[in-house]
């Protein structure tokens, strides 16, 4: 430990010990005030975060028994790549609060639980270096989102509530199935070690197969995405926000600290399916984004879209394009929360969310379109912004892995532009319907729409500190995948190694 | 004849609040003190009892009944079973007031049954121990006043239970034959290959069906969801918990004679893959939730086969360890459901609705269980499952773990609409009677919710204690084979 007292346990657990208290509160106001006390004594607990020192090791680790007899540990630490996760979590977390302010009209205390229960589970998942504790972090954060949705969510909530906890649950399962495997191959559930290990070909393509499927779900990759979008039109602003903002990043961070890492053969081998998928994702996305008339629907699938680029960065194997994931990883944070807590202030006005009960803003909502059009632009990459950081390291990093891949992928970038475009232009300059006497941005909501539009500009134009705190996790994360992705691949071909495995399987011979 | 007394004091303690119950049946009306009254506190000192008897050792009987950590760790559990089930019974309202008595004695000749199943080390014994834990089960399923289901659901009972125990006698037979001893301890010694004893495997295949029955296992649980729906709330709470632990307590004692690779293992196997497949699907169709239980019991059964078959003595404690698990997180389940059904009549999925607004400690009582019974973290639950599929990896049966963790995906479905109805649903349908509040009702649900929880963030100390079992099991396969393990 660094600090001489578990930051990482305080952060996780805060949280959760504080929702406790709000058990004891009655008055819906009051549980805000209270919430949002926690929130940002949250954001003060973190500060020792920032004696982070730039290097690869993890950091601010701690470690207990708690399992003996079956290795199982309490063990937690971060890293350059899980350390911007945790504070864009823990940033997130005020943000929700303020989103929901006059939102949330019943059950306010609950509500308010289930945000501070999922901050406290989504930063476990970041910070566990046990595969077991990640797990559990991971499954945790499902129950409160599903409440969030089922609960407090439109119309067609129970379907997508439904439909979100079944997706999700049922590609984790497979998850544990390969935790079991890994540790009973390599002795151990400590990430750490795993990560020095070799395992052979025939292991990895199992594991990295079963792993794959519960990101790709997580993520959601192209065809597993459909949760998505029924799952953020439902949601409240707040669950929108939290599910865009970190739900989303649990999968990609999940590719890069398990799959590229642990199964780095298995990842070299099924890279090109996983290019493939990305750019049908991105395509696909944007496609579907553009048709959209349902403006939350818009930006639903758009983070299809935009979550391609970062599958498509992570599998790129080279420099640019991890880093540029990772950029894409926080920015879709930012930029896409901001979209969505803006969709919830103009959906309080219009009681709509379709584009034509929501134009005209330009005119009397100035202050509203102004950030608006700030984060269109930099949802689909204007230089300046930081999706044009995050964006163009992709595409980088696409042409270097071929040219083709990096043509393919420019279509995805002029959708963005096409569909965000349409949008913001119907909505700034088309037929007002009610926008007359809607009021423009409030002072919570100034504040909640500054924050991340001061990210947006200091990643868009000052990228360099968050380099420092990425480069040496993704030099290291590289070079060892570098060194280790050539296993013996057996003697026959994959496929055919598979194939015999489960026909070994299925035969009853192990 | 060897004889320890010392070694019997939980099961003698339990004796004697037997006999006192039976004195107080005697006669056709109630005696004072109520049983309500006294019989709580008994059950609890039998706990503590048995909490305190759990380092004892010895055999006796000429070694047909062996006192170790195994049976004294399952003892503990049958005893905290039976306490929690004593006082859930308490307020039960469809019990004739006269039968009150006769009632929990039937209870306790059961659970005593149940502890002497824990330490029957020879197979006779275990078919006796195995007869008095099932007669007395016999009577009380039909007890639920005036209901034709209640009928319905003992002659099943009876009926199946008769012919599972005929097979496993005809079986036991089979196994004297062939190889000419009953104690585990002495068949461990032999091959169990079929081709070399093939009437001995068709014998202890037949044996374990009787366990098969208790357990509720594919294809012996076809009387498992009558007879959960047919028996008062109170009574299913017990007959779904406490013989699967005496069926179990025998499954992990006779789980040492299955080395992996051996064909009946493979069946066990198989039959616990059918088990959990055959269960989770139909339990997906259930609106009666006590059906719904029952077959998801029986994909319980299936999983615990898979801690059975790794053959090493991590998974015949990760079996115990499920074992107790299933106990607290089905007592708990079934505790809200009692008191959510105040007038005792059978629940529906839709009878949760709106559960969260007129009783919060039920419903999130009632969510700490269903969310083990998926084996969602972080709770009892998923430990002991992810205890199971950690000791099966990697001994042979790796598709059985798959399809342990395939059928968790599909179970997700019913338990979840438990949790849906309580929590996201606005009303119930219809007039019907509101669930029990009272303090009892709720400090019991939320203690029984805290212990799946807390032993779910931390199982070690409680992990210890089945792994100890499971070593000293084996140890005497040790001291018996002159081999080690």
């Amino acid at each position: 430990m660094d600090f001489g007292y578990p930051v990482l346990t305080i952060l996780i657990a805060f949280p959760l010990v504080a929702a406790c208290g709000l058990f004891f509160l009655r008055a819906p106001q009051v549980v805000r005030y209270y919430t949002m006390a926690v929130s940002l004594i949250e954001c003060l607990l973190a500060i020792p975060l920032t004696g982070f020192q730039m290097n690869a090791e993890f950091q601010f680790v701690e470690k207990l028994d708690w399992v003996h007899q079956w290795g199982l540990q309490y063990y937690l630490g971060v890293d350059g790549i899980s350390i911007l996760m945790v504070l864009l979590t823990i940033a997130v977390l005020p943000l929700c609060v303020m989103c929901s302010w006059t939102y949330i009209g019943k059950r306010e205390k609950e509500f308010h639980f289930c945000l501070l229960f999922m901050t406290s589970a989504v930063l476990g998942v970041f910070c566990a270096l046990d595969l077991v504790l990640f797990y559990v972090f991971w499954e945790a954060m499902l129950i409160p989102m599903y409440l969030l949705i089922a609960v407090w969510g439109g119309d067609d909530r129970k379907y997508a509530s439904l439909k979100f906890f079944l997706y999700t649950l049922a590609g984790s399962t497979l998850l544990l199935a390969a935790i079991v495997a890994f540790r009973v191959t390599g002795g151990t559930f400590s990430i750490p070690e795993l990560m020095e290990m070799n395992f052979t070909f025939r292991f990895q393509f199992w594991a990295f197969l079963a792993m794959a499927l519960a990101f790709a779900i997580k993520v959601p990759m192209f065809p597993f995405h459909t949760w998505l979008p029924a799952a953020h039109v439902q949601a409240p602003s707040a669950g929108s926000v939290i599910l865009a903002a970190v739900l989303l990043k649990m999968g990609t961070y999940g590719f890069l600290r398990f799959c590229l890492p642990l199964t780095p053969a298995a990842s070299e081998y099924f890279a090109p399916m996983m290019i493939a998928i990305s750019i049908v994702s991105i395509l696909y996305g944007g496609a579907i984004a553009l048709g959209q008339t349902d403006i939350k629907k818009l930006v639903a699938y758009s983070s299809v879209g935009h979550m391609g680029f970062v599958t498509l960065g992570i599998f790129l194997f080279n420099q640019q394009g991890v880093q540029g994931a990772l950029f894409q990883m926080l920015n879709h944070g930012i930029v896409t929360g901001a979209l969505f807590m803006m969709i919830g202030a103009v959906y309080e006005r219009s009681h709509s969310r379709d584009i034509k009960d929501n134009m005209g803003l330009g005119k009397y909502l100035p202050a509203f379109m102004f950030f608006w059009g700030m984060m269109a632009l930099a949802s689909f990459g204007f230089p300046g912004t930081n999706g044009f950081v995050g964006e163009m390291l992709v595409l980088v990093g696409a042409f270097k892995y071929s040219t083709w891949i990096g043509f393919l992928c420019i279509p995805g970038a002029l959708l963005a532009a096409a569909y965000m475009f349409r949008v913001s232009l119907k909505m700034a300059w088309g037929k007002p319907s009610t926008a007359k006497t809607w009021r423009d941005l409030n002072a919570r909501e100034w504040i909640m729409l500054t924050i991340p539009a001061v990210f947006v500009f200091w990643i868009g134009l000052a990228p360099a500190p968050f380099y420092k705190i990425i480069n040496p996790s993704i030099d290291k994360l590289l070079n060892d995948f570098d060194k280790r992705k050539v296993v013996q691949v057996e003697a026959d071909s994959p496929m055919q190694t598979a194939a015999n495995d489960v026909l070994s399987v299925v035969a009853g011979k192990e | 004849m060897n004889f320890n007394l010392t070694a019997l004091v939980p099961e003698l303690f339990f004796l004697g609040l037997v006999l006192v119950l039976m004195v107080q049946s005697l006669g056709t009306r109630e005696w004072k003190p109520a049983v309500e009254k006294w019989l709580p506190f008994g059950a609890c000192a039998a706990f503590f009892v048995s909490i305190t008897g759990f380092g004892l050792h010895g055999t006796m009987f000429w070694d047909v009944y062996k006192v170790d950590m195994m049976s004294q760790f399952f003892k503990i559990a049958i005893a905290f079973g039976f306490y929690v089930t004593v006082l859930n019974a308490s307020k039960q309202s469809t019990l004739e007031e006269g039968k009150r008595a006769d009632y929990y004695m039937l209870l306790g000749f059961s659970t005593l049954g149940l502890m002497m199943l824990a330490s029957s080390v020879e197979l006779i014994t275990i078919y006796l121990a195995l007869e008095l834990a099932s007669y007395a089960m016999y009577a009380v399923i039909p007890l639920r006043a005036k209901s034709k289901g209640a009928a319905e659901a003992g002659i099943k009972y009876i009926l199946f239970g008769a012919v599972a125990t005929a097979l496993a006698l005809y079986g036991l037979s089979y196994i004297m034959a062939t190889m000419h001893t009953t104690y585990i301890s002495e068949l461990m010694t032999k091959s169990w290959a079929f081709a070399d004893n093939p009437m001995a495997v068709v014998g202890l295949s037949l044996f374990l069906a009787g366990m098969f029955f208790k357990l509720a296992l594919f294809p012996f649980h076809f009387w498992c969801p009558d007879v959960y729906q047919g028996a008062s709330n109170e009574t299913a709470a017990f007959v779904a918990t406490m013989p699967k632990m005496g069926a179990i307590v025998v499954l992990v004692r006779i789980a040492v004679l299955l080395k992996p690779g051996l064909e009946i293992t493979t069946l066990l196997a198989v039959l616990g893959a059918c088990s959990m497949t055959f269960g989770n699907l139909s339990a997906l169709a259930q609106t009666d939730i006590k059906r719904l239980l029952g077959f998801s019991s029986v994909a319980h059964a299936g999983y615990i086969m898979v801690g059975l078959v790794s053959g090493t003595y991590e998974g015949v404690a990760a079996a115990a360890f499920y074992a107790l698990a299933y106990l607290v997180m089905n007592l708990l389940v079934f505790w809200v459901v009692s008191r959510v059904a105040s007038d005792g009549r059978n629940l529906k999925l839709t009878d949760l609705n709106g559960l969260y607004k007129k009783a919060p400690v039920l419903a999130f009582s009632l969510a700490a269980g269903a969310f083990a019974l998926v084996g969602l973290p972080p709770t009892m639950g998923f430990m002991g499952k992810f205890f199971l599929i950690t000791s099966a990896w990697g001994h042979g049966y790796n598709w059985l773990v798959i399809v342990l963790v395939l059928n968790s995906a599909i179970a997700i479905y019913y338990y979840l609409s438990l949790f849906r109805h309580a929590f996201t649903e606005e009303k119930a349908p219809g007039k019907v009677a509101d669930p029990d509040t009272s303090w009892f009702a709720s400090a019991g649900a939320a203690m029984l919710a805290a212990s799946v929880l807390a032993i779910g963030m931390i199982p070690a100390p409680m992990f210890n204690f089945a792994i100890n079992a499971g070593k000293s099991l084996y140890g005497i396969a040790v001291a018996v084979s002159g081999g080690g393990h």
